[in-house]
């Protein structure tokens, strides 16, 4: 600890005495927060710890599809394990990660707020969360789920024999919880702004996480009201869906849909946001383009609610709508490169600086294009129906999503983990991680591209003899990637007790989260309210302390 | 990046929330927010809706024998009711702007009424239903020829007006807090947000009845 303190010393910064973490004790004065930090922690903490069930079952997956025969697990056992791996993953884990965690600390500091338009409806959020995440183990407890997490009717509705309803409404509560973030976040970014703080100041970080909140508010109450009917119809016995009634399953896959795909963009847009704002800190330079990064985050939010289709090429859609579907899904490339291409030219002479995010910067440049450019395979009707339920779409929805949102996430998380914890975290350790997460995620899903193309199909425990090498590749990857997500959950963990404290501002970042407000910020965030003079990253050469 | 600051209000108006910097902003973010709640909605009820029309385009002659079993004279009592409950609202937002009290809290207890007559009628058109036996997977028994659509036509019947009643529950409720918060005296002429943001919900819950009423009742009943 004499160390720690001689290095907060050293960079001459007198952190205040109280701040937003020693300002009361006690669980009480953590749960009934209205402050948005602490709501930040708690999501969190809660998060993690879905993210290590998700990630057991995905262990679990990729045990028994070590070898070609069913080892420890057969159809039916499979079935859930799958099923629960997608929804606790995508309803639990990441479609909150980015915005519910650094999305609630920092949309407030950035904009120059004390707290969101709306703190108990923040904290409301956390619980509605809570109680979803809740139903979701016990359902898992009492047997799981096998409908997959697209809960496809008649299956979900008619037939499955497990447990259906509790875990649809943990996934409806999950999405309430993501609707009142948006709308917090929404309301926050349009009337708390600062004085001088005009939308084309604001962090691209806020225009990434505004195109968020689109999505939250107008695609989540759709995926809500399309449980709700398969829900009435599995409970009561009412047909929406039910062919025997004349109701069309399909309809279900287009309402389905019409939510699922734009989350995937509520998957993404996040972590576009903070590689923006790591991209420009480490590069020393303003974003190259920054209005067309800030309206590439409104445009694909937008583009996103006109591609569901793509997922239903083979569902007896017609030919002419899926042309349709599969040329505006070829527009969502553009403001997906335009964002690329920015990025490059922004580090394009720039003067790099070799941190863990410009490490996870890297990685998530990589896995995005692979993601991305994967997507188009798929967009493609005709390319589609051979790779439609192979493991070639697993391996791309887990690019982007994984790939994309987790490295932005962590990215994220080391960026501004003195700012959120008051300490710094070892460097050498959080580059090693980044490295492992990079190698073992390429390790596990590149493989799948290949046997996806090579005709394997997803969601069975038993393949042919011939795809086993790449199998047992993609297993080995998956242990590496563990090791690569474990590791920081240790060092950071270990650096709120032991590592040394953070200086106000230690990547010498713009914003006024960086410049103005404390480490650890105090609860209402500000002294005073600041005011704005400049445009966002305008940054210089490193300041020697 | 900030080069001066702006001074903390150092006075407190009644009803001003600590993230706030003052009234005016406070308003602006409450209204903001119940808009785009109601446009979550509007997105919500759109799920049942197009459900609606799907299977209306696909099965009209169902659809025609679904409306001929429902009551219209309720339906129209009802529509009535909720109009003039949407009045008596829009009277307890004007009132609370005025600062009265006793008016607000007036116009407040009548259109908890009228919502909760809308209710009875609706509970006693639901009992006529499952009498008939129509109602589909707990009490379906339709007498007579019929088509076998039928059952998606009252599964929407059943859905889409449950989940507004639903609503209507939800908002009596809220008018309760608000009739006790009024009766204390907390809503002045310069705080009343919280009536004006309710009027908004129960405004919108009273379209949505606009809309499912003609939809329902009335479409291809000649
Ligand atoms: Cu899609």
């Amino acid at each position: 600890m004499a160390i720690a303190e001689q290095d907060g010393n050293a960079s001459g910064y007198a952190a205040p005495e109280t701040n937003y973490i020693n300002n009361g004790y006690g669980l009480k004065s953590w749960l009934l927060t209205k402050d948005h930090k602490r709501i930040a922690v708690l999501y969190m903490i809660s998060i993690s710890i879905f993210f290590a069930v998700g990630g057991l079952f995905a262990g679990l997956i990729r045990l028994e599809l070590l070898t070609p025969q069913g080892d420890f697990s057969h159809s039916d056992t499979y079935n859930k394990l799958f099923t629960m791996h997608g929804v606790v993953m995508i309803f639990f884990f990441l479609v909150p990660s980015i915005p519910a965690t650094l999305g609630n600390f920092l949309v407030p500091i950035m904009i120059g707020a004390k707290d969101l338009a709306f703190p108990r409806i923040n904290l409301l959020s956390w619980y509605v969360y809570i109680i979803g995440g809740t139903l979701g183990v016990i359902g898992i407890l009492a047997g799981g789920v096998d409908t997959g997490w697209t809960f496809y009717t008649p299956y979900s509705s008619t037939y499955s024999n497990s447990n259906v309803l509790i875990v649809a409404f943990a996934g409806f509560l999950a999405g309430f919880s993501s609707i009142l973030t948006g709308l917090n976040f929404i309301v926050t970014i349009h009337t708390m702004r600062a004085p001088g703080m005009t939308w084309f100041r604001l962090p691209l970080f806020i225009w990434a996480h505004y195109a968020t909140s689109i999505i939250m508010l107008l695609g989540t109450p759709v995926i809500a009201i399309t449980l709700v009917l398969m829900m009435l119809e599995r409970a009561f016995g009412f047909g929406f869906f039910d062919p025997r009634l004349g109701g069309d399953p399909v309809l279900f896959q287009h309402l389905f849909w019409f939510y699922s795909h734009p989350a995937v963009y509520i998957m993404i847009l996040p972590s576009m946001g903070v590689m923006s704002e790591m991209i420009a800190c480490i590069s020393r330079k303003r974003v190259f383009g920054y209005e067309f990064v800030a309206f590439s985050s409104v445009a694909i939010a937008i583009l996103g609610f006109l591609v569901w289709g793509h997922h239903m090429f083979l569902s007896s859609q017609s030919t002419y709508a899926g042309m349709v579907f599969s040329v505006i899904t070829f527009l969502v490339a553009v403001p997906s490169a335009i964002k690329t291409f920015n990025w490059t030219a922004t580090m394009y002479k720039g003067s790099i600086v070799y941190n863990t995010p410009m490490y996870y910067v890297m990685g998530y440049l990589g896995l995005f294009l692979v993601g991305g450019l994967t997507g188009l395979f798929l967009s493609n009707m005709g390319l589609d129906i051979h790779l439609h339920d192979t493991y070639f779409i697993v391996a791309h929805f887990h690019y982007i999503m994984v790939g994309g949102q987790v490295m932005g996430y962590l990215g994220g998380m080391h960026f501004w983990w003195p700012k959120i914890s008051g300490k710094m975290y070892p460097e050498a350790l959080g580059k090693a991680s980044a490295v492992l997460v990079f190698l073992g995620f390429n390790l596990t899903f590149f493989p799948q591209f290949v046997l996806g193309y090579m005709g394997m199909p997803r969601r069975y425990h038993s393949y042919p003899d011939e795809f086993q090498i790449l199998n047992v590749a993609s297993t080995g990857g998956a242990s590496v990637l563990a090791l690569g997500y474990l590791l920081p959950g240790i060092y950071l963990i270990w650096s709120i007790f032991k590592g040394a404290n953070a200086p106000q501002n230690p990547w010498g970042a713009k914003g006024l989260e960086w410049e103005v407000a404390d480490t650890p910020p105090t609860t209402f965030n500000f002294e005073s309210t600041p005011v704005v003079t400049e445009e966002a990253y305008q940054y210089g050469p490193i300041e020697e302390h | 990046m900030a080069a001066d600051h702006v001074d903390h209000h150092e006075h407190h108006p009644h009803g001003l929330a600590h993230q706030f910097e003052d009234m005016a902003q406070q308003k602006e973010s409450v209204l903001l927010g119940m808009w785009s709640f109601l446009i979550t909605e509007v997105l919500f009820f759109s799920g049942y809706f197009l459900t609606y029309l799907v299977y209306r385009t696909q099965y009209p002659v169902a659809f025609a024998e679904g409306s001929h079993e429902l009551d219209i004279t309720m339906g129209a009592f009802n529509t009535v009711v909720l109009i003039l409950s949407s009045l008596t609202m829009a009277m307890a937002v004007h009132k609370s702007h005025e600062g009265s009290k006793n008016g607000t809290l007036g116009y407040l207890i009548a259109t908890f009424i009228l919502g909760g007559v809308f209710l009875c009628v609706k509970y006693v058109e639901y009992s006529a239903k499952f009498e008939h036996g129509l109602v589909p997977g707990l009490a379906w028994h339709p007498h007579g020829e019929h088509s076998p659509q039928l059952a998606l036509f009252f599964s929407l019947y059943f859905g889409m007006t449950g989940m507004h009643a639903l609503h209507m529950i939800i908002g009596a409720g809220l008018l309760i807090w608000l009739l006790v918060k009024t009766a204390k005296g907390t809503y002045t002429a310069e705080y009343n947000a919280p009536i004006e943001v309710f009027g908004l919900y129960w405004h919108f819950v009273d379209i949505v009845w606009i809309f499912l009423f003609p939809l329902l009742y009335l479409l291809g009943r000649h």
